[in-house]
């Protein structure tokens, strides 16, 4: 290491990045000006600073100079600080060393037509960078050991793929789902796009091998309560929702510990049998019952049945019908809390419909023969309420002329329900829907209404042709209203035949919308929860749309599957795979490393008045005795550098590292002072 | 009286998770706003002590943007919320000291919203500019 001086010795090099930043700044007035700052001894420029190159000027800098800081004005640092960090290490130097003037993403994009004003502002950056870069200190990072384990949350099929493949590379997985069953979505499809796989087969055997797994801890009937910590070191509550009903390891647990027998659920179903109280099934769309006690489907994993507590009206005949055998009904039941702990976690917690309805001119729940996309995969389904023969809900007949609405609710920046983005997988189920129905009614007749035919994955335009083959009939025009022929219940379809230019009216015998899709509500606190941003629209924000697409800005914390924005099946597993790529690196190292920016007490200057106590949102701080005086003692593990303590201290006796007060004014100063201008 | 040459000095203190992210995204769809305002990166507005504030105007910043995350998503939980009270007291000191308190702005613009940033850009650079230069202003 180069021995760091009190004198400041900074480097300012410039970086052109091509003509995004030398196209709308005059790099040679920057680097003119950036020589004459206090403490500056070289000033240099280079077309791609974060190029090996570009690099090699900082660190042959260093040690020709002799420099002990170096201020890079590029992009943003939070691009490339920790690329020009780890060049200020190899020139030897402590890696926060070094600060960065964002002279690109915050200046020469947002001002591309004012060289003049954004020459003046790149210059004020430099002269803010080099002010701080004159007080930097050495800092070293903190290691800190990762737990071996992750958390998945929500079980659908992304779910599921991420918990096998970390479970596979060998780390402990827990992966929770808030519904009995672990599956989603896809468990509700009859068959997928575009090789017509049947969803359940090829979906049940994944459950079986989540189910299976000795290094999966399947936690169904489960939500998260809180979550604590940071990476590789989170502490989770989860809260197992009372489900009535004992698995056999509970049964036993319970006899260990209460002396009460009973093997427990074998899935037998002789309670669903004599329960009195019937509900819509939620799987089944509401298209068919069930009752108070349930299976979520026939082919559920676990297969333990549950309790629906609203609904249950505790008459106990379910508990005689299970008997004392079995003794697997606990109608008593409480939720019940856990605390793991996990050293990543991985958010897959999926998608919901728009509630079309509320789009009125198409009359979703106004017209019996009016359904979604996902009603008609339970009613083409072979396990489903119709047992797969399509029927009209308003008189059992079976339909014949079938119009699908693509795009219902998305690409539509009218607002209310409406969707400004693509839902991504609709008009490609809608095709999908169409051949089933070609290929199971003989006669009867698709029609599509789209606005473009989105057909952009692997064999799947492909697919699209072969559906236009098969006789689907595809009208281009975004559909006005649906109405209803009170006598027959029978559709007419308005909307504008934008090929033909003219207006048409289109009589259906049933009418299907490929409902746009939306965070599921829950998703707002969950983010919360885990720290992680979202999108204009309200799905999760990954940390970098192309880079770092399964990454969140916090630090161990990823996602998989629609929860980031829609995605069909492939892309969702082939998210999931990389989310628990990245999830099992910082595991697999065992150790991560943490910026060392942790708030420290100046004790000669605490006063031990308390008042950054409760300014902490994680309790890090307490007050102590020492040498006769009260002060504040920070807890360094608990710290997680935010600095909100060091902006209350009425002392000024907190020192938040890396972003000290005297740092900080000193930017302020430079800037409206020109403090260190010669 | 403003004289013709004269541009607004104004300082933005903003957080790197959601204001900082959100003006590199207005960056990536080229936003275009006013080339007035100068950033300062913290890592929470709950850094944001008072005193920075009083020490910008009393070098003569004509202007101030606090700008972090949206309520309920600050990377620290709740350091917005204690940077937005101490907004009030920094206000009601302004005002106090004769200083018209719309020079101090807080804004909540979180990583996706690039667009919003360049709003706020332009909407603070308008009002310090109707404002004129600070009475504090030495120079
Ligand atoms: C009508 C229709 C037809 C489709 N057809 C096809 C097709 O043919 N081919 C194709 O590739 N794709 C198709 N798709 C898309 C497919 O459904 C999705 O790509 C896939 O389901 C996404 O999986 P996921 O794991 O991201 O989300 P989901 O399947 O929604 O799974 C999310 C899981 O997380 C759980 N969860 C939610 N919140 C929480 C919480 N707070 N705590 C715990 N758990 C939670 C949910 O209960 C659920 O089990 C279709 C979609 C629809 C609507
Ligand atoms: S991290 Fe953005 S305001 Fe706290």
């Amino acid at each position: 290491m180069v021995e760091t001086k009190n004198e400041p010795r900074i480097g300012v090099f410039l970086c052109h990045c091509g003509t995004n930043i030398a196209g709308s700044i005059n790099i040679e007035e920057v680097k003119n000006y950036a020589k004459t700052l206090d403490g500056v001894v070289i000033a240099d420029e280079y077309q791609y600073m974060c190029s090996t190159p570009g690099q090699s000027k900082i660190i042959d800098a260093i040690n020709e100079n002799n420099l002990n800081g170096v201020v890079v004005a590029a992009c943003s640092p939070r691009l490339h600080e920790p690329t020009f960090r780890m060049a200020t290490q190899e020139g030897g130097l402590n890696q926060f060393r070094f600060e960065m003037a964002n002279i690109r993403d915050q200046n020469s994009w947002v001002h591309m037509h004012d060289l003049e004003g954004a020459t003046e502002k790149a210059k004020d950056q430099v002269l803010i960078a080099v002010a701080k870069a004159r007080m930097l200190e050495d800092l070293q990072p903190k290691s800190v050991p990762v737990e071996h384990a992750a958390l998945v949350l929500g079980a659908g099929v992304g779910g599921m793929q991420a918990a096998l493949d970390l479970a596979n590379a060998g780390i402990k997985t827990y992966l929770v789902e808030k519904l009995p069953t672990i599956g989603g979505r896809m468990s509700q499809l009859d068959k997928t796009f575009p090789t017509l796989d049947c969803s359940q087969c090829i979906l049940t055997p994944k459950m079986v091998d989540v189910g299976r797994h000795p290094l999966i801890e399947l936690r169904t009937y489960t939500e998260v309560e809180k979550v604590e910590g940071y990476i590789g070191n989170f502490t989770i509550t989860l809260r197992h929702k009372a489900r009535g009903v004992l698995d056999p390891d509970q049964a036993a647990a319970r006899a260990a510990a209460t002396g009460i027998l009973g093997t427990g659920c074998n899935g037998c179903g002789d309670c669903d049998a004599v329960c009195p109280v019937i509900k819509p099934n939620p799987f089944e769309m509401g298209m068919a019952p069930r009752k108070a006690i349930y299976i979520y489907h026939a082919q559920v994993m676990p297969l333990q049945y549950t309790i629906d507590f609203d609904a249950c009206v505790k008459c106990g005949l379910c508990v005689d019908a299970c008997g004392s055998e079995k003794n697997a009904i606990d109608l008593e039941a409480v939720d019940t809390f856990e605390e793991i702990k996990v050293g990543t976690c991985i958010l897959a917690i999926g998608f919901d419909l728009i509630p079309i309805e509320e789009k009125r001119e198409w009359g979703y729940k106004q017209y019996d023969n009016v359904i979604t996309g996902l009603e008609f995969e339970r009613l083409i389904c072979a396990s489903g309420p119709t047992v797969g023969h399509l029927i009209r809900p308003s008189d059992g007949k079976t339909p014949m002329k079938i119009g699908f609405v693509l795009c219902a609710g998305s690409r539509d920046n009218t607002g209310g329900v409406n969707k400004a983005y693509c839902s991504r997988f609709c008009c490609m189920y809608s095709l999908k829907h169409a051949h089933q129905i070609m290929e199971k009614i003989p006669g009867a007749v698709p029609y599509l209404f789209y606005m473009d035919i989105r057909s952009f994955g692997k064999m799947y335009e492909e697919f699209y042709y072969r559906i236009q083959n098969e006789g689907a009939k595809f009208i281009r025009g975004r559909v006005a209203n649906i109405l209803e022929d009170p006598i027959t219940k029978n559709l007419i379809v308005n909307t504008e035949d934008t090929l033909l230019g003219r207006p048409v009216a289109m009589e259906m015998d049933m009418v299907v919308l490929a409902a746009a899709v939306q965070p599921k509500p829950e998703a707002e606190h969950i983010r919360q929860m885990f720290g992680v941003s979202k999108s204009q629209d309200g799905w999760l924000l990954e940390a970098h749309p192309k880079l770092n697409p399964c990454g969140t800005t916090t630090a161990g914390i990823y996602l998989a599957g629609v929860c980031q924005g829609p995605k069909d099946i492939p892309d969702t597993v082939a998210q999931a795979e990389g989310a628990a790529s990245a999830a099992s690196i910082p595991i697999h190292m065992g150790e991560v490393q943490l910026e060392p920016y942790f708030a420290m007490c100046m004790e000669d200057l605490c006063a031990g008045c308390g008042m950054c106590l409760n300014q902490c949102p994680y309790g890090a701080l307490d007050l102590i005795e020492k040498n006769g005086r009260t002060v504040m003692e920070v807890t360094e593990a608990k710290c997680k550098g935010c600095g909100t303590c060091g902006g209350f201290c009425p002392g000024g006796a907190i020192k938040m590292q890396h972003f000290t007060s005297p740092q900080i004014c000193a930017q302020i100063d430079a800037f409206l002072l020109k403090g260190g201008v010669n | 009286m403003t004289d013709e040459n004269w541009k607004p000095k104004i300082i933005a203190i903003i957080c790197n998770w959601c204001s900082y992210a959100g003006a590199d995204l207005a960056g990536g769809a080229r936003i275009q706003y006013p080339p007035d305002v100068r950033a300062i990166r913290v890592m929470c507005t709950g850094r944001v002590d008072p005193l920075f504030i009083m020490k910008a105007f009393q070098d003569g910043a004509d202007g101030m943007l606090i700008s972090g995350c949206h309520f309920g998503d600050c990377h620290y939980l709740e350091g917005n919320y204690k940077c937005a009270k101490r907004m009030f007291l920094v206000k009601n000191i302004l005002k106090n000291i004769g200083l018209n308190d719309n020079r101090l702005r807080m804004t909540f613009v979180s990583a996706s919203e690039g667009a919003k940033w360049g709003e706020v850009m332009v909407d603070v650079v308008k009002t310090v500019n109707e404002l004129g230069p600070s009475p504090l202003n030495k120079r």
